[in-house]
């Protein structure tokens, strides 16, 4: 009997386990998935939650419930991956062997490598809200503030969602106006980045909603301690911003026992072929979802547009056939952007977001990098999407692969450099 | 004497071929940045971000710079005055660094 492992039953994990499951023959195969928390996270909707837009049982499920039986699920930490003895040691004590393996073990907030994040204030008036606890506590904080100046911060990149924290300032600023506190309330944007955003039109046009709705950007801004005492944040370069509300976007980085396995580079990310995902190392290990180190946003719907390449390739691998398919770094990201609004970006590897209308030109529905009704829908529609087909294993009628079609080109400011 | 005139770049500042890059123009890409001398301090920063990036596609981040040198953040920015990862990319003739797409 061969193993095929799976570690981390989230998004991507759920996914090919079960496809893997439903490809691979069960009387020479076992699927085998592991993960050390019972409750899968819909985590887009963890950007609603401070708002009241989404409770619990918006965004947690049990896993159990888009596991298929015929795949053994172990709740269980992971103590360390011997990829060279294709060995998984667990933490119950457990040890497996595997034939081929799936690493999809995500990432994880780190307030600890900011000095003086922990200090005092975590909680009190500096949250996250890439976590359930964080984004809920935000929340609670918001029904009692009176106001002052509300300063989100991202740490360092790369971040899983870069356009979430637009996100959540866009939808501050729709709901202290719908509260009537607006004019009580400085909205600023503290980012590493030179911009809004990393690629220069959609930074552009992003940057023209932020002016818009009178958010500061302060951009270049590298954090190196938050002042908890004073509530303060301090760059390396010497630059303050005071906040009566911190809402950080931490560090992120890869699971620690990819680093304890030694298997990553120096934020856990497991180096992968960007358009295969197969391991550069280990040929019978892939990296799915946030745990990879490919160029692409950290996001569920590259996951579900780089599965079906995996689950080809791997089906491939396995019987001794070459590789062929290539992920093509397909991203597509709704932006909320408050009033009821939507800004939708879809990109790849080698193309930056442009105007225009997707998935079908012309008619759309969704209007790329423009604000509409639909597109704040088509954001809404994705969480049943997400519990009810993709991962119950149901195709998402998406194209997997990056099109041309609807978007009107206009000469980049910034062509990829020629390596 | 090196000549800017043939060497390719973006609107943005950033060397579009790496392989056009030399010492000579590194230290006319620095005084641009405002760094007038290079010490070897500077140099062992540069060095490694020519290494990393040629071997990687892309040019290093600030903490893979912090890790892959030894050298603090607080002294990068010392260094390399307002941001170093980006400060760095450019005189060596690498792309921006862009730790997230």
């Amino acid at each position: 009997m061969k193993t095929f492992l799976v570690l981390g039953a989230g998004t991507a994990g759920t996914m090919i386990a079960r496809k893997m499951a439903s490809h691979l023959d069960a009387r020479e195969w076992k699927v085998v998935l592991v993960d050390k928390d019972e409750k899968h996270y819909y985590q887009p909707g963890f950007l609603f939650l401070p708002f009241g837009m989404y409770r619990a049982q918006d965004v947690i499920q049990p896993k159990r419930k888009f596991i298929p039986e015929k795949v053994e699920f172990i709740i269980s930490g992971i103590e360390r991956i011997e990829p060279d003895a294709s060995r998984v040691k667990l933490t119950n004590g457990r040890t497996i062997t595997y034939d081929h393996m799936v690493v999809a073990t995500g990432v994880d907030i780190h307030p600890e490598e900011t000095e003086g994040m922990l200090d005092g204030g975590w909680r009190t008036n500096v949250f996250d809200f890439y976590t359930f606890e964080g984004a809920t506590a935000l929340g609670k904080f918001l029904e009692k503030w009176q106001g002052g100046r509300m300063v989100v911060n991202v740490v360092e990149n790369p971040i899983k969602c870069p356009v979430a924290p637009l996100e959540l300032l866009f939808l501050a600023d729709w709901w202290f106006t719908k509260r009537g506190m607006r004019n009580k309330v400085e909205l600023v944007y503290a980012t590493p980045l030179s911009g809004a955003f990393t690629k220069p039109i959609a930074a552009d046009a992003l940057g023209a909603i932020l002016k818009r709705k009178n958010i500061h950007v302060e951009p270049d801004f590298n954090i190196g301690m938050v002042d908890a005492g004073s509530n303060v944040i301090r760059s390396w370069d010497e630059r303050e911003i005071p906040y009566d509300l911190l809402v950080t976007v931490p560090t992120n980085m890869g699971a620690e026992v990819i680093g304890r396995s030694g298997m990553g580079d120096e934020m856990n990310f497991v180096a992968v072929d960007k358009h295969t995902l197969q391991s550069q190392k280990w040929e019978n290990v892939w990296v799915m979802g946030d745990a990879n180190n490919i160029p692409t946003s950290k996001a569920g719907a590259v996951i579900h547009f780089q599965q079906e390449t995996v689950l080809k390739n791997l089906l491939a691998h396995i019987s001794g056939k070459p590789i062929t398919h290539k992920f093509d770094g397909h991203a597509s990201c709704y932006i909320e952007s408050g009033f009821n609004k939507g800004v939708l970006i879809d990109f790849n590897y080698d193309q930056e977001p442009l105007p225009g209308k997707y998935p079908l030109p012309v008619v759309g529905p969704f209007t790329l990098l423009g604000e509409t009704t639909i597109n704040h829908w088509g954001k809404l529609a994705f969480k049943t999407l997400y519990w009810n087909m993709m991962l119950q294993g149901i195709e998402v009628p998406l194209p997997n692969d990056f099109s041309m079609a609807g978007k009107k080109t206009m000469s980049s400011k910034s062509p990829a450099p020629q390596f | 004497m090196t000549d800017l005139v043939n060497v390719a770049f973006n609107a943005e500042g950033y060397m579009t071929d790496p392989n056009q890059w030399t010492k000579e123009l590194a230290e006319i890409l620095a005084r641009q940045e405002g760094i007038d001398i290079l010490t070897p301090e500077h140099w062992r920063i540069i060095d490694f971000c020519r290494t990393s990036g040629l071997a990687s596609g892309k040019a290093p981040t600030l903490r893979q710079i912090t890790v892959g040198t030894g050298i603090s953040i607080k002294d990068l920015f010392a260094l390399y005055p307002k941001g170093p990862a980006k400060k760095v990319a450019k005189i060596a003739g690498l792309g921006k660094p862009e730790g997230c797409v």
